[in-house]
């Protein structure tokens, strides 16, 4: 019982620190959007220590869609997870809007990411009992807000879902779902929206179209994107290509082609 | 493969020993049962044996036929003149007479020592014939005229001591008499909640107004002598309406009530236990089908790697055995414990049981472990059926799930036969005509029984609107969390309805019980009403039920400002070659008591006289009896007499207050050894007032174990009995709904473990770890009034049949239990997703963007 609470309380306090935050970022509004300072994460404790991040400076730009790539084991996975509130760093410090999120509570985490994030995962992770319209606006129906219905429908009618809204998960193609699961991401017209291998699970045609929807949210809505990814034609959509390698940024390009990308992959990993 | 299976076990502890729980309840219930009755047993076995040591030969009174055990007869007295003859006998060492009966020890505030129902036994002691002296002196000394001995743990209870005096009342009015001592009974621990009170002969014939005569003569034989010979000697002087028996054989007489009272609670609480097993069954069928429902990709693997079908099936059901084994070992000792618990519970309602230390039969191990491991194995079949159909195929598919069983579509229509099947058998056991007892009783378990499986079955299709339905609110209050608690909810409607099975069968099993003794009560309620409306008084024995002293109400009759008194008695008697309970009555109770004539009028209460009777319709029936027939009793003590029947009634639906056959209190009194009333009402001028209620008791003041009532307190008391029935059985039933809440934190459990992805991507995208516990709770609470709804609602329906069968009791629907249940069932909702939705709120949300 005494858990439940402080989780009130905190409740309360975090919904004080939400409602101030967007004001943080009016003032940051110039700056990046989530940036990292020396960020090491370790994994485990003496001998068997895995050090996954060695110190990762980075500033993702608004309006910007920034790929992360690099090869397993690169720390190209624990990175987005620090960055985007879910795993904490070792040492070092993040931003997301203006917040340095590593002294957060959970419960100030959990509000910072309801504002702030959207999220695309490799295996859509939709609800099967949701329909998709539910599946889309359940982050506004978990922070009890009230989806605002024309936006709802512009969202679905450009993400091309429209006449699946009312259809299960289990009624849906690989690439509907994933069109669903990004409709998601941005119903709350987050300030960031993280993907995470958004194609790694799709057919090659149906992962163009994926792409392509991706990089119009970024020229529509002006959505701060950060994709992480091993596919180099995905990469090749970016704004911004980052490699990681052995838990350091090892090279920042701008916007590439993929063979471009794939010489740079080759020249990291022969390195 | 056998590794395998349990390597599988330690891999996966909280969810074996979750589900193990479930058994183990329900074997620790089974074994508790029998340490309990073994127990008492023992008790009652030391106890008579302790009373006849050193008695080669016991003479005691004999009635003309086998007297029930209703209590309100006992076998008459003879004279003592017999005593002299029996110890002038060659081979008689010594002989030794006494005389016993209800004695009420009156404690300092003036009411009589009563602990729960058991009995305040009297009885006379001759100190100077140790050898049949059963007591022992704790401390003071044995009584001597106008000296009462008390027993220890009495004396101890009520602040009573040596040197004191103390009110008695056995046949007569109250008496004072000095304390002399303290005294215990052989080595026995406790003899229950029983009272002992010690007096010497005189004192005690006195008492129980047998001057001149006594109950019993114990014999010794002189040595040498058997005692069949001993016997024999003494058959040859005996007068008629006495016998001899060994001492052996009268221990067994007097062990006749206390066995089959010790062999019905055995029967009694080994349902209970069936029951806990029956539901734990449930529990561990689901638990095992949901962890085999998530193993899919590991028997595909084991499949694709070469493991037969049966290779599977043997690892399942290996799995299952283990926790079989393992529950039911645990269960076993820890109903060594329940069996204190059950003690404790049985003295907490009043109903205190003799103990003697507890005993474990070899035939209680047995028996535990074998129906533990039986039930379990039987349980995990299905499961463990459904593995073996698991494709290879299915290891290389992304969210592989089992394939439904072959007679799938036939789910819903064999889930509705077999309840109808059940249904069938239910009224077969109670509207067939002309069935054995083992037949009925068979017919209406195994009814029970398909009723519940088909139910829990059938009701995956009503899971789905019940569950819309019951989760309304939770959408309203919980926001996100309730919502999709109530998606959550209806996601797997089998399961679901598995999981709130357990719960179901506890709750109609309840509801069945509440609603029987509601109907009982209202319906005798009425019946009073109907017989004598509100404006009377009743005067009963302090525990409501047993019968009191003829000159009780003659004391009452003096009270001022009496308008009527009439008195009902009760003793067996034999007709028609059965041995029935006949009441008498006052002439005077048609003015307080109206019954329903068939034949005949309220005079007819009046013109009895000396040989008039009359019955109800249903003895007039079987019998063939209408109103100017005679036919014959026999009573007690040996005569027959011709009755005539001068009318007729019908008996009031909720019980009468006379028997088949009733005669006057007159006749009645003529014919048996010492008559009691078991009611006397009584009218007062100016009704029910708390003036009149004093002047009563005013006159009844001699008499501290009679009680006056009015009407509305009278039915009450008369339901107090059921009422500390009912608790009993609420506490019995609670064991079962304990092992379906354990059922649910299990599902629960299984549950969250499943939708690890799920919850994290809920956790990324926002869901505070508060709104989780609430989704997890909610979640649960629904699944726990899903259960109960259909329980409550299944356990009216057979409650409603068992009504219909019996023309005596009018349905009444027990609306304020059915609230408490439903809130009940919300608690355990909320207890069971205690820990599991802990577990669900620690989660990482980095397990939602892990991928194998």
């Amino acid at each position: 019982m005494k858990g439940s609470e402080e989780d009130a309380k905190l409740e309360t306090m975090s919904e004080a620190i939400t409602a101030a935050v967007p004001a943080a970022t009016e003032i940051e509004h110039t700056g990046p959007v989530v940036s990292a300072k020396e960020v090491t994460r370790r994994y485990g404790e003496g001998d068997t220590a895995v050090d996954a991040l060695r110190g990762v400076s980075l500033d993702v730009g608004r309006g910007q869609l920034t790929a992360v790539m690099g090869p397993s084991g690169s720390g190209k996975s624990t990175l987005m997870h620090i960055l985007a509130g879910l795993d904490r760093p070792t040492s070092g410090e993040v931003y997301i809007a203006g917040t340095e999120i590593s002294k957060l509570g959970d419960n100030d985490l959990t509000k910072l990411r309801r504002r702030h994030i959207g999220f695309v995962f490799q295996f859509f992770n939709l609800l099967p009992m949701l329909t998709g319209e539910e599946n889309v606006v359940l982050p506004l129906t978990i922070a009890g807000t009230k989806p605002d219905k024309a936006w709802v429908d512009d969202l679905l009618s450009r993400i091309g879902i429209a006449d699946r809204r009312t259809h299960r998960p289990a009624e849906m193609s690989g690439g509907q779902q994933q069109r669903v699961a990004i409709a998601r991401a941005l119903v709350s017209r987050p300030t960031v929206v993280f993907a995470d291998e958004p194609t790694g699970n799709l057919d090659s045609s149906t992962s163009g179209e994926i792409l392509t929807l991706v990089r119009e949210a970024v020229d529509t809505y002006g959505q701060t994107t950060v994709m992480v990814t091993h596919d180099a034609h995905a990469a090749s959509i970016a704004d911004r290509v980052l490699f990681l390698g052995d838990g350091r940024v090892v090279r920042d390009i701008g916007r590439s082609s993929s063979t471009d990308i794939l010489r740079a992959m080759e020249e990291i990993g022969s390195r | 493969m056998t590794a395998f299976a349990l390597r599988g076990l330690l891999l996966r502890k909280l969810r074996t020993a979750l589900t193990g729980v479930a058994i183990l309840l329900g074997v620790a219930m089974i074994s508790g049962t029998y340490v309990l009755t073994d127990s008492i047993s023992n008790a009652f076995d030391a106890i008579f044996t302790q009373t006849y040591r050193g008695t080669d030969a016991v003479v005691s009174g004999k009635s003309a036929f086998n007297l029930s055990d209703s209590g309100t007869t006992t076998d008459p007295s003879f004279d003592e003149s017999l005593l002299p003859k029996v110890q002038a006998l060659p081979d008689v060492d010594a002989a030794l007479g006494g005389v016993a009966g209800e004695a009420q020890l009156i404690g300092r505030n003036g009411k009589a020592i009563v602990f729960g129902g058991a009995p305040n036994l009297g009885f006379s002691v001759d100190p100077t014939q140790a050898r049949f002296n059963s007591l022992t002196l704790v401390s003071g000394s044995w009584p001597k005229a106008g000296e009462v001995v008390v027993d220890r743990s009495t004396a101890g209870k009520k602040d009573i001591a040596i040197g004191q005096q103390i009110g008695v009342q056995a046949q007569g009015p109250v008496e004072r008499l000095r304390v002399s001592g303290l005294v215990k009974f052989g080595a026995v621990s406790t003899i229950g909640g029983a009272t002992l009170a010690g007096f010497d002969l005189k004192t005690a014939q006195h008492l129980f107004a047998k001057v001149g005569r006594l109950d019993q003569i114990r014999v010794a034989a002189k040595k040498g002598v058997s005692p069949q010979k001993l016997q024999a000697e003494i058959r040859s002087i005996l007068p008629p309406g006495t016998q001899v028996r060994s001492g052996n054989q009268q221990a067994t007489s007097d062990a006749k009530d206390t066995n089959s009272f010790v062999g019905f609670l055995q029967k009694f609480l080994l349902s209970f236990g069936g029951v806990a097993l029956f539901v734990g069954a449930f529990v561990i069928a689901n638990s095992l089908s949901i962890t085999i429902a998530q193993r899919t990709r590991e028997f595909a693997t084991l499949r694709t790697i070469g493991a037969s079908r049966r290779q599977v099936l043997r690892a399942v059901i290996l799995e299952a055995l283990t926790i079989g084994v393992l529950a039911s070992v645990i269960g076993l000792f820890v109903g060594l414990a329940l069996a204190k618990g059950l003690f404790k519970l049985f003295d907490a309602v009043g109903f205190t049981l003799p103990n003697n230390g507890l005993t474990l039969e070899t035939r209680t191990i047995v028996v535990a472990l074998v129906v533990g491991i039986l039930v379990t194995l039987g349980a995990s079949l299905r499961p463990a059926l459904r593995a073996t159909r698991v494709p290879p195929i299915a290891a290389v598919r992304e969210g592989a799930e089992l394939p439904p069983g072959r007679f799938h579509r036939f789910r819903g229509i064999g889930a509705a036969a077999t309840a109808l099947l059940g249904f069938a058998a239910l009224a077969y056991g109670l509207f067939g005509s002309g069935l054995g007892t083992t037949t009925v009783l068979l017919s209406m378990g195994v009814g029970a029984l398909l009723i519940f499986v088909g139910v829990a079955l059938f009701s995956s299709r009503i899971v789905v609107p019940l569950a819309h339905a019951i989760g309304f609110p939770a959408t309203r209050v919980g926001g996100a969390a309730g919502v999709l608690a109530r998606d959550n909810a209806q996601r797997n409607p089998q399961r679901t309805a598995s999981t709130a099975a357990a719960l179901m069968i506890g709750l109609a099993l309840v509801t069945l019980v509440a609603t029987l003794a509601a109907s009982i009560i209202g319906t005798f309620n009425s019946a009073v009403d109907d017989l004598a409306g509100g404006e009377f008084y009743a005067i009963t024995a302090q525990n409501n039920y047993s019968p009191i002293p003829v000159s009780a109400a003659e004391a009452a009759a003096n009270t001022p400002g009496l308008d009527g008194l009439a008195s009902v008695r009760a003793g067996d008697v034999q007709v028609f070659g059965n041995t029935r309970q006949m009441t008498a009555v006052d002439p005077t109770i048609g003015k307080i008591i109206t019954l329903n004539w068939k034949k005949g009028s309220q005079a007819v209460f009046a013109n009895l006289g000396e040989s008039g009777a009359f019955i109800d319709d249903g003895f007039a029936k079987n019998h063939d009896l209408s109103v100017g027939s005679g036919f014959p009793i026999l009573t007690p003590t040996g005569r027959n007499i011709v009755l005539t029947v001068e009318g007729i009634f019908k008996p009031p639906a909720g019980g009468s207050p006379f028997g088949p056959v009733t005669i006057s209190s007159k006749t009645f009194d003529a014919n048996y050894a010492q008559p009691e009333n078991l009611f006397t009402f009584v009218t007062m001028r100016g009704g029910v007032t708390d003036a009149n209620k004093s002047a009563l008791e005013q006159s009844l003041a001699k008499f501290p174990n009679a009680k006056v009532a009015d009407g509305d307190q009278f039915k009450k008391d008369q339901a107090s009995g059921l009422k500390s029935t009912l608790n009993i059985l609420y506490v019995l039933l609670a064991l079962s709904i304990l092992v379906s809440l354990f059922g649910i934190v299990n599902a629960l459990v299984l549950t969250v473990f499943e939708r690890t992805r799920e919850l994290g991507m809920l956790r990324a995208i926002g869901m505070t770890r508060r709104q989780v516990r609430r989704m997890i709770r909610a979640e649960s609470v629904i699944t726990s009034l899903i259960g109960a709804t259909i329980g409550i609602v299944l356990g009216l329906v057979l409650a409603a049949l068992l009504i219909v069968r019996v023309d005596e009791i009018n349905f009444f629907t027990p609306w304020g239990q059915v609230v408490v249940f439903l809130v009940a069932a919300i608690l355990v909702g909320i207890v069971a997703a205690i820990f599991p939705a802990r577990r669900a709120a620690r989660l990482n949300p980095l397990e939602a963007l892990q991928y194998e």
